[in-house]
């Protein structure tokens, strides 16, 4: 069975994203110990807060993930996938894991689109033949809860969502993943979402 | 395609069951919490809230287990509130496999709590749980709300499940939450609690025009109308029911197709 390090920095629900990796049929661990990290099969990279608490967090492993991303299937899920960008606006400039280029911006509230974007949206596939999509209808609904989005060049944007702007509610280089959304609050799309990285693992 | 309206299922819970009252009294049994969340989650629910009205401290703790066993079943995003006071209690609640915690009475005392929250957990974790009250007796400093039988009050903040007046004004006090970075607020009127009559819309109305974050509206549902009432005379952003849904009157699916031919985007 697929080994799937989730990676644990004191910060978030790892409940969900565990029980959702089981219900997708891998064995998930929570762990922030390097060598388990490296000799698993795929890494979710979880995330709920503020980037500069994240990378702070994340900082006794920055190192470790930098080395394996890219060999071993990584997917970042919301805070998660933030990180993985170059730089974030949020309370400052800090600088993210610049696994994927792009930026990290907050949303202006304009009337009637409250911050944070809170609940189901639809995501547009930009790359529909992705073997994370399979399955996945287009425009389908997933949950969001964020108050910055990723800005990031089109070679890197897996999926679009619109809310106040057009934005990458997916993003992608090579084995490298994140998702803004939440697969793992998402329901039977969601958890279809995360089977399909089990099978890239 | 948008950012749809959601429908949200709300289980109040005593001692570990999920329990329904009026005007929050009068408490009768609806069943089971993590058989009920897990029902709601085949309906489409869009998200599961609990609330915890056990009287006791010390039951309190069963709580986190509970969570535990319910977000197990429930690939939905969980909203857990009731008889949190500190971000210990949070880190606990989300550790369980709560993704937001909503606060209430301990935000009142110690609005302290809502920047600390934030500042930890991210805004997007951190409910303010409003409960108010219509109070017709003009006060200084209160926002004066028209009401549709054309006299007006303004609304006070209640804390303690209902029994504490404070004097705060609800309007005041949600922009205050929304500074201290609070994600969202869940609005509940005692005027409409449990009566099946329909929202609160001139309250909800009112804290949805005031804030920039999400609304929840809360107390008196009754019929697929009322739904409507909420989102397009309230503005709210969510609708909340508990009764209508737990005795079987209306199924999840029910409102949202019945919101889908009147033009409200749900998810279907």
């Amino acid at each position: 069975m697929m080994k799937i390090a989730i990676i644990d920095y004191g910060l978030g629900n790892l409940r969900s994203v565990f029980r959702g990796i089981e219900k997708a049929g891998a064995c998930p661990v929570i762990t922030h110990d390097p060598e388990e990290i490296q000799s698993a099969d795929g890494i979710i990279l979880p995330g709920v807060g503020a980037f500069s608490e994240g990378m702070g967090r994340l900082s006794p492993i920055r190192q470790c993930l930098l080395s394996v991303a890219g060999e071993v299937p990584l997917l970042g899920i919301c805070l998660g996938m933030q990180m993985l960008m170059d730089e974030s606006e949020e309370h400052g400039n800090h600088q993210g894991l610049s696994l994927i280029p792009g930026n990290v911006r907050k949303f202006q509230p304009e009337p009637e689109m409250k911050v944070p974007h809170m609940g189901w949206n639809t995501i547009h596939h930009a790359m529909p033949d992705d073997p994370l999509l399979f399955g996945i209808p287009d425009e389908s609904y997933f949950y969001f809860v964020h108050s910055y989005y990723v800005s990031c060049p089109a070679a890197y944007r897996l999926c679009e969502t619109g809310y106040i702007v057009p934005y990458a509610s997916a993003v992608k280089r090579g084995l490298i993943y994140g998702v803004q959304f939440h697969p793992e609050k998402s329901g039977d799309v969601g958890l279809l979402l995360l089977k399909n990285f089990i099978g890239i693992c | 395609m948008a950012l749809t309206r959601r429908i949200i299922p709300c289980l109040d819970l005593k001692d570990g069951r999920v329990v329904k009252g009026t005007h929050f009294e009068d408490l009768r049994d609806a069943g089971d919490p993590v058989e009920l969340a897990a029902r709601y989650n085949e309906q489409g629910a869009d998200e599961v809230v609990f609330l915890d009205i056990t009287a006791s401290k010390e039951k309190r703790k069963t709580i986190v287990e509970l969570i535990s066993r319910a977000a197990d079943q429930l690939f939905l995003p969980l909203t857990v509130g009731g008889g949190i006071n500190t971000t210990a209690d949070i880190t606990a609640i989300l550790r369980a496999g709560a993704d937001k915690v909503s606060m209430n009475t301990a935000a009142v005392q110690n609005p302290k709590i809502i920047s600390e929250g934030a500042a930890a957990f991210g805004t997007q974790c951190i409910v303010l749980a409003m409960d108010v009250r219509r109070n017709y007796i003009p006060q200084d400093g209160t926002t004066e709300i028209s009401l549709p039988d054309g006299s007006s009050c303004w609304y006070e903040v209640v804390t303690h499940g209902g029994s504490r007046p404070t004097g705060i004004d609800a309007i005041l006090w949600a922009k205050e939450a929304e500074e201290r970075g609070a994600g969202e607020i869940l609005l509940t009127s005692m005027e409409t609690d449990g009566t099946k009559e329909g929202f609160d819309i001139p309250i909800t109305e009112a804290v949805a025009s005031a804030t920039n974050i999400p609304v929840v509206a809360s107390g008196g549902v009754g019929t697929l109308e009322h739904f409507y009432e909420g989102f397009v005379t309230g503005k709210a952003d969510a609708c909340l029911a508990a009764s209508v849904f737990h005795f079987g009157e209306l199924t999840i699916r029910d409102v949202k197709e019945y919101l889908a031919t009147r033009g409200v985007p749900v998810r279907l």
